[in-house]
């Protein structure tokens, strides 16, 4: 658990991040957005201590994060960056073992480290631990910034615009296998993006900086039923509001009984990815398919209609 | 070009140095025209071999508390404690560059005397200039995407330092180094005004007795050691940069 | 940018217990204590019965009338608790200015102090204290300059102003007691005449070089399989020690001035000027052509697109779009030269070609260091102020977004 107690930052006079309070909760995805210059980064460098807050407290599990020296704060805590920020003077092993050498850890433990996260990864450690940053395709080089940040089996990991610099296509591959391993191995993850479709796709919480001032923050759901401010709404996106609402489920668990004719959708795309797959084919009905291909049901575009309406 | 023919060259040229340096009489005849009938050809007012060797050692001294005094010093202003000094010493480099190296050394002559000492002076003060500017560009321009991952990962400002930024900069050090040396290796043969033991003894004595051939050895020798040196240290950048993984970089 | 940095050295210090705290500023220890050092343990000027015989070492008491010494002391207490103390730049390069007149004047009052009555071979010159107090002073003023980060026009203005200052002292013969305008008063003819010959030999080299490498470097741009080649034989010519290369040419321009008609009519000699200007321009040309063509291949794709875009022709495009936008480089390229040259001219005088080497080489033969000094600080003052006045035309040049970051 990630507690933030009344942190404010100034340089120089300019408040930059104003009196911001939030918990976020264990094992849990939480975004923070907000325009260029709202403080959300700055927010997020204070968790782990890169800013040193002007006033109030950030308490990790119950600990205050000046209990230690802030080296070995950001030790215990996982930092992934647009751009990846690899160092490129190092191998990818190399390069993932950063903080279990800082650590300590002994030689046989590390190897088996990388070898993990390499294959989790989906990287051949045999064809990629010896390579160095700049052979790998961009999508690799973010594969292996987060890999790097996970290596030391942190419970919280930051992210600072993680996928900011990749492709469409690589980015949603990138969010899926953010979303998996984070299920997988229970991290919780803070991540400050000022994309909304990524923040709507990814967190189990958003929250909301503008100016300085955390404006809101709850499930998305909660934002586009109730903004707390003309910003938020703006933010969102009024016409987008019935699309945000479907990309924050998945068809999964949309899916109603009863039989369905034509290609089957996997139910892990989005909602908003099943209705946009049900308008192109113009059907009424998609069966909906487990990752083994078994046919749970299907999904209608009544019981979507439905779904994207206005919360009551 | 194809690729061996320089390696080639260069293999040559430092035969044909070494050769020179041990046995300068093979070279008779073909200095023999540049020299009035009875003049020697070749230098005969000491050991080629010994001024030579004497050379490379006062530059490699210079050079080396060159190196020492400014890799420390550009550290210490790119240090957030020393970060008030950074644009002050950007321009003592700047206005420092504008002494002439004959002043530089002849202004030392009063304080240590002649012979060595003020060349070491000179050379050094010569050298810092550009491995102080090398070292601090290559410490300044790092990718700051790179920093923020060190310092996120939880390293301390040491291990930032000689795990991460040294190594990263290290191949325009070497640069500035590289610089520097061929820079000493010419400015050395100046000492010679103040009778320090360089190859400039070879080209002043040409010069007073009007032996052409004289200067051009000594010229030539001075000329060849640069170009070779240069070239090792080319080579040397080339390996640290691929290691480094620098090669697209750059 | 969307984020202030890690904040590092403009801390914001806020004082946690009240306003009494006294905060120093780093540098203005380093200089205070220098002061110190020159004030109290260094001589100030060194008196010599003759040019030549060892000097007798003089603190500021001992070199100046007693009233006048107390004085001195007191100013520089004064510039020293300006420096060390955290205040306002203004206040602190007018202490560096302050300092640097004092010294100036009263180097030149222990002159006359220490001089006996109508002894003309006693020599007085700066010591060791001296030429601390004057790189303490200069260091500062340079501090205060870089902070401040004036306008280029504002630094050309600093520049004359303290040359001015230096030439009223210089003419209201303050200085005349001491021993390195004693040298000048001997030999003010020819000092000039060297003096002449010295920029003429920078200069004019430069302007050769100018003339000579800038179309070769259009070309090699132009024409990228001569690039490597050219650069490369230029590289070469560098490696090649000053004074070797000066002895080198004699030879051939020798051979020119008796073989061909009229050339040594025109001044080509085997030694004197002729091959120190060819060797100088030799020298040149690297920096010149490396620049060139740096500059041009820095000159953004889109801007040359642009200009073809629009039906420049050629020409047009070379002289409205890629030259200006190229001078700034190549202009740093001519700084290079030119600074180079100012000090490699003294070298020409070891082929009888003339400029302040001479009085450098004549002082070091003689061991009259005073000589040396005659011919070492006017080429230092020279190089000097040419890379101040290239800095500012460069900045000046620079597009709009490039000011003031250079110091």
């Amino acid at each position: 658990m990630i507690e933030i107690d009344g942190i404010t930052k100034r340089y120089d006079g300019i408040t930059v991040v104003n009196n911001v309070s939030m918990t976020i909760e264990p094992r849990t995805v939480t975004v923070i957005v907000g325009t260029s210059g709202s403080g959300k980064t700055t927010l997020l460098r204070m968790i782990n201590r890169l800013v040193e807050p002007t006033a109030g407290a950030i308490r990790l599990d119950g600990d205050d994060n000046r209990s230690m020296p802030g080296f070995e704060l950001r030790r215990r805590i996982g930092y992934a960056i647009q751009g990846h920020g690899l160092f490129p003077h190092r191998t990818v092993a190399q390069n993932i073992a950063t903080v279990p050498v800082l650590l300590g850890w002994n030689k046989a433990r590390i190897d088996a480290k990388v070898t993990e996260l390499l294959t989790l990864f989906q990287l051949d450690p045999a064809a990629f631990a010896n390579r160095f940053p700049h052979e790998l395709s961009g999508g690799q080089q973010q594969r292996v910034g987060v890999a790097r940040a996970l290596a030391a089996e942190p419970n919280v990991l930051l992210m600072d615009e993680p996928f900011g610099a990749l492709d469409p296509i690589i980015r949603a591959k990138a969010q899926a296998d953010l979303l998996a391993i984070q299920r997988l191995l229970g991290t919780t993850i803070v991540l400050v993006t000022h994309d909304m479709d990524e923040a709507f796709h990814l967190a189990h919480k958003i929250a909301v900086m503008d100016k300085g001032a955390l404006v809101q923050y709850g499930r998305p759901a909660e934002l586009v039923k109730d903004p707390a401010t003309a910003f938020v709404q703006t933010l969102i996106g009024t016409s987008e509001r019935p699309f945000r609402l479907l990309s924050i489920e998945t068809a999964g668990d949309a899916v109603e009984p009863g039989p369905a004719e034509g290609q089957p959708l996997a139910e892990t795309v989005s909602q908003r990815d099943a209705l946009s797959e049900l308008l192109w084919s113009g059907r009424a009905a998609l069966p909906v398919a487990a990752t083994d291909g078994t046919i749970l049901g299907r999904v209608t575009l009544e019981g979507l209609t439905r779904r994207a309406a206005k919360p009551q | 070009m194809r690729a061996w023919i320089p390696h080639l060259l260069r293999a040559a040229l430092l035969v044909v140095l070494i050769a020179f340096l041990v046995s300068p009489s093979w070279f008779d005849p073909l200095l023999k025209p540049l020299v009035q009938d009875n003049a020697p050809a070749i230098y005969n007012q000491g050991s080629l071999l010994t001024l030579t060797l004497l050379h490379l050692r006062t530059v490699a001294i210079a050079t080396t508390g060159a190196i020492i005094v400014a890799v420390t010093l550009a550290i210490l202003v790119t240090r957030s404690f020393g970060a008030e000094f950074l644009p002050l010493s950007r321009s003592l480099v700047n206005v420092g560059q504008t002494f002439p190296p004959v002043a530089v050394l002849a202004l030392a002559v009063p304080i240590l005397g002649f012979g060595e000492k003020p060349t070491l002076v000179a050379l050094f003060l010569y050298g810092l200039l550009p491995i102080f500017e090398n070292t601090l560009t290559g410490l300044t321009t790092l990718p700051p995407s790179v920093m923020e991952a060190a310092r996120g990962s939880g390293m301390t400002d040491r291990q930032r330092l000689f795990k991460v930024e040294l190594p990263l900069a290290m191949p325009v050090i070497l640069a500035g180094i590289r610089l520097s040396v061929v820079i000493s290796l010419a400015t050395a043969t100046i000492g010679s005004t103040v009778a320090a033991k360089t190859l400039g003894e070879v080209i002043i004595a040409g010069l007073q007795s009007n032996n052409i051939a004289f200067v051009l050895q000594g010229g030539l020798i001075v000329g060849a050691l640069a170009v070779l040196i240069y070239d090792g240290f080319s080579a040397i950048e080339r390996v640290m940069a691929r290691r480094a993984g620098l090669a697209a970089r750059s | 940018m969307k984020r202030p940095g890690p904040q590092k050295g403009s801390r914001p210090e806020w004082d946690g217990d009240g306003s009494l705290s006294i905060r120093f500023d780093k540098l203005g220890v380093v200089i205070a204590l220098l002061i110190a050092y020159a004030v109290l343990a260094a001589p100030f000027a060194t008196f010599r019965a003759n040019r030549i015989v060892p000097g007798d070492a003089k603190g500021i008491l001992q070199a100046l009338p007693a009233g006048a010494g107390m004085l001195l002391l007191a100013l520089m207490a004064g510039v020293a608790l300006v420096v060390l103390l955290k205040t306002p730049t203004r206040l602190r390069l007018f202490a560096a200015a302050a300092g640097l007149a004092a010294i100036a004047v009263f180097i030149g009052m222990a002159a006359t102090f220490l001089t006996p009555p109508a002894n003309s071979y006693a020599r007085v010159s700066p010591a060791s204290g001296f030429w601390i107090l004057l790189f303490s002073f200069a260091l500062l003023a340079a501090d205060s300059i870089t902070r401040m980060r004036p306008l280029p026009l504002v630094r050309l203005l600093l520049l004359v102003m303290t040359l001015g200052g230096a030439a009223v002292v210089l003419t209201s013969g303050l200085w005349d007691g001491l021993s390195i305008l004693k040298e000048y008063s001997g030999r003010a003819d020819v000092f000039w005449l060297e003096a002449g010959r010295h920029v003429t030999l920078a200069l004019g080299s430069l302007f050769a070089a100018v003339l000579v490498g800038l179309p070769l470097g259009i070309l090699c741009h132009r024409v990228a399989p001569l690039r490597a080649g050219v650069l490369n034989t230029l590289n070469l010519i560098q490696t090649i020690p000053s004074i070797a290369l000066f002895g080198i040419l004699i030879a051939p321009l020798g051979w020119i001035a008796v073989n061909v008609p009229g050339a040594a009519a025109i001044g080509i000699r085997g030694i004197g000027a002729a091959p120190a200007f060819v060797a100088l321009f030799l020298y040149s040309l690297l920096p010149v052509v490396a620049n060139t063509v740096v500059g041009l291949a820095g000159v953004p794709r889109e801007a040359n697109e642009a200009a073809r875009g629009i039906g420049m022709t050629d020409r047009q495009r070379l002289f409205g779009i890629e030259f200006p936008l190229a001078m700034p480089v190549i202009l740093t390229g001519i700084r290079i030269v030119l600074v180079q040259n100012i000090g490699l001219a003294t070298i020409a005088a070891l082929i009888g070609g003339g400029g302040f080497g001479v009085f450098v080489f004549q002082g070091i033969g003689q061991t009259a260091m005073d000589l040396v000094l005659l011919g070492a600080v006017p080429t230092v003052v020279l190089a000097f102020a040419a890379a101040i006045v290239l800095d500012a035309l460069i900045e000046m040049n620079a597009p709009q977004r490039e000011r003031g970051r250079t110091a």
